[in-house]
């Protein structure tokens, strides 16, 4: 891999669910070893477009290349070894319901490594301390709340040590202290273990304060990128709002539909 | 009309497209056995989620049966004075056919719904996906263990339902309604054969038991990820299954014992 060869490189991004689209000839590069974050409105395809690099979805056209490999000409196999060098928070934590906080962060490095148990316990507890949860290890993940169970994917998602990896909303449900200890987190973990971070979130101002470098994508394009400084002096009336969470604007805060009076007006069917 | 075309080659398309996808997916999971032999808990724990769970609604209904054969036998058979023969006809009754059905329908009902259920809840929690980006297969550790489990514990179900049954039909005919012990026992030991009769239900409790796991793994696995879409799914289960049982049943039966 050449100096300036991005590690996840997006080219020409097409993708539809049925008949919305969702990505609209969208590039993106993501640079090694940075914090790059993907913003935009609720419904846009932040989610869609992790799964997109995770190859779980397959993009109708262009291409997606991580660290040099085209996720989706991959064969069974190879994508699950690059999946291995991949951490991914999802939006819901997608924890494993029928073991408990500590098996589930054990769970990776159980199916990957044969590890003694000795090395394993160290391990685990290790990332639940940097998430603050090693008290927690003996809970279900239905005895966890939201931020809790955020938190305990965060550890899991670390748990491998990967190359890179994709944060789905880490900060919703958090405290502000606990907010504050995962933007840290985050941060100190990208710099100390060499990392690459994606990072998806509303959240603007801790986003901005941690990331790099920002995309903004809106209706299946991005409108905007640049450093967090960049972006705040962009003079695009949308990329303003959108960043000060101002209500008028051009941007849209509702899902597409016919006009509002003539939807109330019309009467019958839906 | 056009509509109605339209709509029929649409559900047909469909109907298809599924077949496709849950042959696919049985490719897949079978491939996945392979990665299961270092790790034969993984297997074991499902075989008792979904075996010992159901023995004793297979105990219960099996010794009923057999109570019930015992009684239905007893007076059909006295009419022609052969009551000595009820041990032969409750036991090849159950070797046959009803061991290997009424267990396969009664697996459907208790391992399969909660399979389905099981899987279908994994995949709208995003569980599976999780795994998938974890670089575990999913077709290999959820579901490949289940298949394997599903398919090694209905024969031997199949097989403690008819030997429980056939005490039923002796506490019934021999018990209370006094038959010759030393008859029933010895023309049921005369009659059955192995090869004939043991082998060709344990073949056909096999099938069904291959059958009705693959229905369910694929039903949860398939399912449209909502709390609807689960509740449906196992629905879909317990009918496609006990369908498809019944229908193999004939096909399985005729091709043994036909001439
Ligand atoms: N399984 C699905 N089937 C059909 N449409 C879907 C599905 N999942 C998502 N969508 C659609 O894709 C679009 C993008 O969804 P996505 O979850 O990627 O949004 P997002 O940017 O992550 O939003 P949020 O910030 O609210 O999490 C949405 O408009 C949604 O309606
Ligand atoms: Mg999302």
């Amino acid at each position: 891999m050449t100096q300036h060869e991005p590690l996840v490189k997006i080219r020409n991004l097409h993708f539809s669910r049925g008949n919305r689209k969702i990505f609209d000839g969208v590039d993106i590069d993501i640079e090694a070893g940075r914090i790059t974050a993907i913003m935009g409105p609720s419904g846009t395809g932040k989610t869609t477009l992790l799964k997109l690099i995770g190859g779980q979805l397959r993009p109708d056209k262009g291409s997606i290349h991580v660290d040099g490999q085209e996720v989706h000409r991959l064969r069974h196999g190879q994508l699950y070894a690059l999946r291995k060098r991949m951490g991914m928070l999802f939006q819901s934590g997608a924890l494993l319901t029928d073991i408990n906080v500590f098996d589930n962060v054990a769970f990776p490095i159980r199916e990957h490594t044969k590890l003694p148990e000795s090395l394993i316990r160290h391990l685990v507890l290790m990332k639940l301390q940097a998430v603050g949860l090693r008290g927690a290890r003996d809970l279900m993940p239905s005895e966890l709340s939201g931020g809790m169970a955020r938190r305990v994917a965060l550890a899991r998602a670390i748990a491998l040590d990967p190359m890179m990896i994709m944060f789905d909303e880490p900060f919703t449900g958090q405290d502000p202290i606990s907010m504050g200890v995962l933007v840290t987190l985050i941060r100190s973990l990208n710099d100390a273990l060499g990392l690459t971070s994606i990072l998806v979130s509303h959240d603007v101002a801790e986003t901005a304060s941690i990331s790099d470098y920002i995309y903004v994508i809106s209706e299946g394009k991005v409108v905007e990128h640049g450093t967090p400084e960049a972006i705040n002096r962009s003079a695009s009336q949308w990329v303003k709002q959108f960043m000060e969470g101002l209500p008028d604007g051009p941007v849209p805060f509702h899902y597409q539909a016919v006009d509002y009076a003539e939807d109330l007006l019309t009467g019958g069917g839906r | 009309m056009i509509n109605m075309l339209q709509k029929l080659g649409a559900s047909t398309l469909g109907i298809f497209e599924r077949l496709g996808r849950g042959h696919l997916f049985l490719y897949y999971t079978l491939r996945g056995i392979g990665s299961l032999l270092p790790r034969p808990n993984l297997v074991l724990a499902q075989v008792y989620a979904t075996g010992v769970l159901s023995l004793i609604i297979i105990l219960v209904s099996g010794l009923f049966v057999g109570m019930v054969l015992g009684l239905q036998g007893y007076n059909t058979l006295v009419d022609f004075g052969a009551e000595e023969s009820l041990g032969v006809m409750v036991a090849l009754s159950l070797v046959r056919e009803l061991g290997p059905v009424v267990t396969a329908l009664l697996f459907a009902g208790r391992a399969g719904s909660a399979l389905t259920a099981e899987i279908g809840l994994m995949k709208s929690t995003e569980q599976l996906s999780g795994m998938e980006m974890m670089a575990v297969d999913p077709l290999a550790r959820v579901i490949a263990p289940r298949f394997l489990a599903g398919a090694i514990a209905m024969p031997l179900l199949a097989a403690m339902f008819s030997a429980v049954g056939v005490m039923g039909g002796y506490f019934v005919g021999v018990g209370l309604l006094g038959v010759d012990e030393g008859a029933f026992w010895s023309q049921m030991q005369a009659s059955v054969d192995v090869d004939e009769d043991i082998i060709n239900g344990v073949i056909k409790s096999i099938a069904f038991g291959i059958v009705v796991t693959w229905i369910a793994v694929f039903e949860g696995y398939d399912c449209i990820p909502t709390s609807e879409g689960v509740s449906r799914a196992t629905t879909r289960t317990v009918v496609h299954s006990s369908l498809a049982v019944l229908g193999l049943d004939f096909v399985l039966t005729a091709l043994m014992f036909g001439e």
